[in-house]
């Protein structure tokens, strides 16, 4: 234990100091250039080791993947397109698919409906109160998956039929002699994987709320007593003048969940291991890649989740560009 | 120089953090439905973690023969309260795996993990914000491209590299794999907050004939304190609550960090399944004092519009 902690205080000096003494370096070296050569490598000496660390931990590996991709399961020989053929072929592996997509219809529209619910009324209460509904509400995205999976026992337990049942949801459908159901086993019409967005769900909504809280804040008074003035109802000034004026921010908040969506991982592996037809394409990838040790399916598996991911990259930098383009 | 300016007061982000409402815009104006519903949101928001909390202080056998709930009927039955969930959860190994010794391992990774890529992102940061380069605005643009990209497209190849040099299982592995999966964000972060710090002041402070460097120790690190801050927070709560990293690079052995030790426990039917409450609050506990003291930047980062893939 001590020799640990040694060796992590050695890492955030060590870190630190061989950071700052790089950094040194690299700079009196530049400055050792003559003239204009000087302006032309400085910059690269101040950014080099992130883009470095950019390049070694995200490109290469990206390109790597994509290679292995068509390669067999320990990468020594290539295989073409097998892996895609095979992936896509497997009714398994498209029933995998169908509930990423059934995640990315629900989770994302749900936490943005429900943030903007909350960031509404909210708004109509005193400060005092609307800042504590916000912490309560908050609260949860500071929690890792794995702990609210946890937590979300205390609401989803199953004891057999007969013996005292210390799970909420089957406590109430107990009142009502019904149950008791073993949630996460339950995939008729996917209740199961319902029940595992609802974990997902109450981390998220916090995130929505804060945003769309502080995007109505911005939105003119004038516009709303313009509004008024013209008769129109409270609905009307809501759907007519509130949400246009922050559509732009119910669009990041919408793109931000949809990728936690996409690559979801933690909440499956812990509940169900993705049993019970709830697997998503995360899990999945992590059994191929750790379980299975199948590189050629793992990499396979992130190229389709990378082509998915194009359009909302495209989206993210023309976001970045329209921005920039007003400063 | 400018005395306007105040080291770690400059904030430009636009709009003021869970800003109070306007007077007149409707504040305080709550009809009794409306309140209602919002404590009722509330209650159910919280209910799963008070379940949690309850029962980790309870005697396994009060656990496994009453709903939690019963506990708050009953509060001062002794007899079915306990502290040696924790006691047992954080000194011995009955539930299969010591937290105690998970927990200072998630600190052991965490703290490296955040303060190191701080320095290198802001020194990208200046690069990007206050030097003139070919290929900055080309470069920029593809981070910001990756800040969606998920992490998993590293995933494969670097496991593959990390046998080949022997280094899964230990903390380097995982530190490494951090600050770079952070880099993107972290860049980005710092560089929309310096982007936003008044050029006349590091114009003048050119004219003075401060270099860059000093310039970049001087005035822009004090002056980024809101955004370096905010970085700090969602990394260490990201690092902190990350599963799939530590179980690719760190594993299950004596190495393992409390997120991956906690969800080992979850399959636990027999022994110790009594310890599964007390070992998710003693997960939880760091990110949730962390989140609730520094809400502030939190949100301030957020609200800048950043997205982690």
């Amino acid at each position: 234990m001590a020799i640990k902690l040694a060796n992590a205080l050695l890492a955030i000096v060590g870190g630190i100091g061989g950071a700052m003494l790089l950094f040194w370096i690299l700079n009196k070296l530049s400055e050792s250039l003559k003239g204009k050569w000087e302006d032309r490598v400085k910059p690269w000496a101040f950014a080099g080791p992130a883009i470095l660390a950019i390049g070694v931990y995200l490109i290469y590996p990206a390109i790597v993947t994509i290679q292995y991709s068509f390669a067999n399961e320990d990468s020594s020989a290539y295989v073409g397109l097998r892996n895609y053929t095979d992936l896509l072929s497997s009714a398994d592996f498209r029933q995998v698919l169908i509930n990423n997509l059934l995640w990315i219809i629900i989770v994302p529209a749900a936490t943005v409906a429900l943030g903007l619910g909350v960031a509404v009324l909210a708004d109509r209460l005193r400060p005092r109160g609307e800042k504590s509904v916000k912490t309560f509400i908050f609260l949860p995205m500071a929690i890792s998956m794995v702990g609210a999976a946890t937590i979300w026992r205390s609401v989803y337990e199953y004891q057999p039929e007969g013996s005292p049942q210390t799970g909420l949801l089957n406590a109430i459908f107990g009142l009502f002699n019904k149950g008791p159901f073993s949630w996460y086993q339950l995939d008729t019409l996917h209740l199961n994987s319902l029940f595992l967005m609802i974990i997902l769900i109450w981390t998220q909504v916090g995130y929505s709320m804060v945003l769309l809280s502080s995007a109505i804040k911005a939105v003119p008074e004038d516009t709303i007593e313009a509004g008024r003035i013209d008769g129109a109802g409270e609905r009307m000034i809501f759907f007519r003048i509130v949400v246009p004026q922050i559509w732009g921010t119910v669009i990041t908040v919408f793109i931000t969940v949809l990728i936690g969506v996409m690559k979801v991982f933690d909440v499956v592996y812990v509940t169900t291991n993705g049993a019970f037809n709830t697997d998503v394409v995360g899990r999945r990838f992590y059994n191929e890649l750790f379980t299975d040790g199948n590189n050629g399916y793992a990499a396979a598996i992130v190229v389709l989740l990378m082509i998915a991911i194009v359009p909302i990259l495209i989206y993210q930098v023309r976001h970045f560009r329209a921005e920039e383009a007003n400063r | 120089m400018s005395t306007t300016i105040q080291p770690g007061v400059g904030t430009p982000e636009k709009q003021p953090v869970l800003r109070q409402s306007k007077p007149g815009s409707g504040a305080g104006s709550a009809t009794w439905p409306v309140r209602v519903v919002l404590v009722a949101l509330c209650l159910l928001w919280m209910i799963p973690v008070l379940g949690l909390l309850i029962n980790s202080f309870r005697t396994r056998d009060a656990q496994f023969s009453s709903g939690w709930w019963s506990a708050i009927a009953n509060p001062l039955d002794f007899t079915k309260w306990t502290l040696d969930n924790y006691v047992r959860v954080i000194g011995t190994e009955d539930a299969g795996v010591n937290m105690g010794q998970a927990f200072v391992n998630s600190f052991v990774v965490t703290v490296p993990a955040t303060v190191i890529p701080i320095l290198i992102a802001a020194f990208a940061a200046y690069a990007f914000t206050f030097m003139d380069w070919r290929g900055r605005d080309i470069v920029f643009i593809i981070i910001v491209g990756l800040l969606v990209v998920p992490n998993q497209v590293a995933l494969v190849p670097l496991l593959k590299l990390y046998g080949s040099l022997g280094i899964n299982g230990t903390f380097l592995a995982v530190w490494l794999a951090h600050l770079g999966f952070g880099m993107p964000l972290a860049v980005y972060i710092l560089r929309n907050y310096m982007a936003g710090l008044p050029r006349a002041v590091i114009e003048s402070a050119k004219i003075d004939g401060a270099s860059h460097f000093t310039t970049f120790w001087r005035l822009i690190m004090p002056m980024s304190t809101p955004a370096l801050a905010s970085f700090a927070i969602f990394q260490f709560l990201w690092v902190w609550n990350d599963l799939l990293v530590a179980l690719l690079f760190l594993g299950r052995g004596d190495n393992t960090i409390a997120t991956v030790a906690l969800q080992g426990l979850q399959g636990q039917t027999g022994q110790g399944r009594e310890l599964i409450p007390s070992a998710g609050f003693v997960t939880i506990i760091v990110p949730l004092i962390v989140f609730l003291s520094l809400q502030r930047y939190f949100i301030r980062g957020m609200t800048s519009g950043a997205v982690k893939g």
